[in-house]
């Protein structure tokens, strides 16, 4: 591996322009890893080496003319595939969207390729994001860089896997319930879910609308909070974005954070939460009181709910998205149906994996007729109040933390048959995506077997500059978000 | 509790045809995730309003002008069937 694939997007930028490496020779180079590293880690569903080089030869026409390079120019990244990207099939890692090809791009797609960001493939996810560990992708399982018997954490596992193991220097992922910051923990990068609207859904496969959000991989905060500033925005095309100006977040970390009120989450220490990530928790507390910030212990209370009340409203909201596959405009169809109805039940029935089916199943149960108001709507009102306890926390505090996730990664297959209990590593992220405010997570440690461990860090809605600020702070005062798998 | 029956009628309406074993599997998980999703009943909600979105969420309004973005043909393209610039399915009945 070219050491060049280990630094940072901000010190690659230098290179490129100290002209120490090409932006081709750096794809290349990405290549390069991906042949030496892909059969071991499985990380990509496909490549776009063809849009990665014409990209990447524009950025050195850009350097050779002197031209000033927009953020993130010639920076190698990976699409989660279920964000569109012309002319390559975008799968969701999907049997039922196989063969589908990308006619459009994604508004985040266009945002890359206007800024000359390199887009070096699709990376792997559990089949339509549903899922923890990526396990449920049709086509491949992919491993942890950290250790290949254990998951790199889901939905969005493969782009937090070939980050982690230097195949790419950026990802793209889309966290509906902890899709971005379970596996950035789990791989020991950073990983980061913006305020629900900050960055537009167009060209997204939509999961759970409501919920979904697209945010940066990376190796370190200022790279992710350089990707963020580039993807987001209101966006005619995505009602639900928001019409607030973007900050220049990259530029806004090195704030002092003397006296910033920190809330550690009552419900997300001790019992249930392992050894070592208590620890890690610890080590936090002290890294952010060594700071000068205030420690305040915050309880959500109806914390608890929220895994209930996100499995109703998640499966609803996929059960009427997930309608529009039937085997009629795109995708997969099975072969010699009778009738219409038979196509319909059958193509469907080929095409989607076991966990997506148990969803499409609760989602209908719960929208259906006599059950809506003890399920559904239920939902709706305990999202209110889970929402209710972070505002009134936020009236106190700036920031809150916890761990990304009580455990580390676990092995793979050990939950693929108990559904409640791989439904149950999301416990400390759901809600933010519940209440939509921002989170993210950082590298915060390693337990007694050398799997990474993540701070989460929340923040209210659109308080993206404190969340970076403070994740800067903490990363610096740290070492863990150098250290790299061995793979 | 969930039986076979509800299975098989929620199966119908989501348009899924499922294998016996399925069907069987599915009974037994569900009630196993509904039973935890019944915790949120220890909760009186009586007095909340339901909560749609975590923003807040207005009409967004445009001029009314038609603009292709795509043409019928590249649509097309991904189609499992098609004859005349049309979808094709099977009969109805």
């Amino acid at each position: 591996m070219k050491e060049i694939l280990k630094k940072t997007a901000v010190e690659q930028r230098k290179a490129l322009l100290n002209k120490e490496i090409s932006a081709v020779e750096l794809t290349n180079a990405a290549f390069e890893r991906i042949e030496e590293v892909e059969s071991k880690i499985e990380a990509f569903n496909c490549l776009t080496k063809e849009v990665a080089i014409k990209t990447a030869k524009k950025v050195d026409e850009k350097i050779a003319k002197g031209e000033e390079l927009p953020l993130l120019a010639g920076i190698p990244l990976a699409l989660k595939d279920n964000m569109n990207l012309i002319g390559y099939p975008t799968t969701a890692s999907s049997k039922i969207l196989e063969n589908f090809v990308s006619p459009f791009n994604a508004t985040v797609t266009e945002k890359l390729l206007h800024n000359l960001v390199p887009i070096i493939g699709k990376a792997n996810l559990d089949e339509f994001a549903m899922g923890s560990s990526t396990e449920n992708s049709a086509f491949k399982k992919t491993k942890n860089p950290w250790d290949l018997n254990k998951v790199p954490g889901g939905s969005s596992g493969g782009s937090a896997a070939c980050v982690a193991a230097c195949e790419s220097t950026l990802s793209l992922g889309s966290d509906t319930g902890g899709s971005i910051r379970l596996p950035g923990s789990f791989c020991g990068i950073v990983g980061m879910k913006p305020t629900y609207g900050r960055v537009s859904r167009y060209g997204l496969i939509a999961f759970a609308s409501s919920l979904d959000q697209i945010g940066p991989f990376a190796r370190c905060v200022e790279d992710a909070a350089m990707l963020l500033e580039v993807i987001s925005g209101v966006d005619p095309k995505d009602s639900t974005s928001l019409n607030t100006p973007v900050e220049k977040y990259s530029t806004m970390l090195k704030d002092d954070i003397k006296g910033l009120k920190v809330g550690v989450i009552k419900e997300l220490t001790g019992e249930g939460v392992a050894e070592d990530v208590q620890k890690a928790m610890q080590n936090a507390i002290n890294t952010y009181k060594s700071l000068g910030a205030e420690i305040h212990e915050i309880s959500l209370p109806y914390l608890k709910y929220s895994i209930g009340v996100y499995y109703i409203i998640a499966t609803a909201e996929a059960s009427s998205n997930l309608a529009r596959f039937d085997g009629v405009k795109y995708g997969y169809r099975t072969k010699d149906a009778k009738n219409l109805m038979e196509m319909y039940t059958k193509t469907r029935a080929e095409g989607f994996g076991a966990e997506v089916k148990r969803r499409i199943m609760l989602g209908t149960y719960a929208l259906s007729s006599g059950y809506y108001d003890a399920y559904y709507k239920k939902a709706q009102q305990l999202r209110a109040l889970i929402k209710a306890d972070f505002d009134k926390a936020f009236e106190k505090i700036d920031i809150l933390i916890s761990p990304t996730c009580p455990n580390t990664a676990f092995e793979l297959g050990s939950k693929t048959e108990d559904p409640l209990a791989m439904y149950l590593t999301d416990i400390a992220t759901i809600s933010a995506n519940l209440a939509g405010i921002p989170g993210i997570s950082v590298p915060a440690g390693f337990d007694s077997s050398g799997m990474p461990i993540g701070l989460q860090i929340l923040a209210p809605q659109l308080g993206e500059v404190k969340l970076f600020n403070a994740s800067y702070k903490f990363e610096q005062a740290n070492d863990f978000y150098t250290k790299i798998s061995s793979i | 509790m969930i039986d076979i029956k509800d299975v098989e009628h929620v199966a119908k309406l989501a348009r899924l045809a499922l294998s016996e074993e399925e069907k069987q599997k599915f009974v037994k998980q569900l009630n196993s995730i509904l039973e935890y999703m019944n915790e949120l009943n220890e909760v009186d909600t009586s007095n909340v309003a339901p909560m749609e979105h975590s923003i807040k969420i207005t009409n967004v309004m445009r001029e009314d002008t038609v603009v292709v973005d795509f043409s019928r043909e590249e649509l097309l393209n991904n189609a499992p069937e098609e004859e005349d610039g049309f979808f094709r399915v099977p009969k109805i009945n």
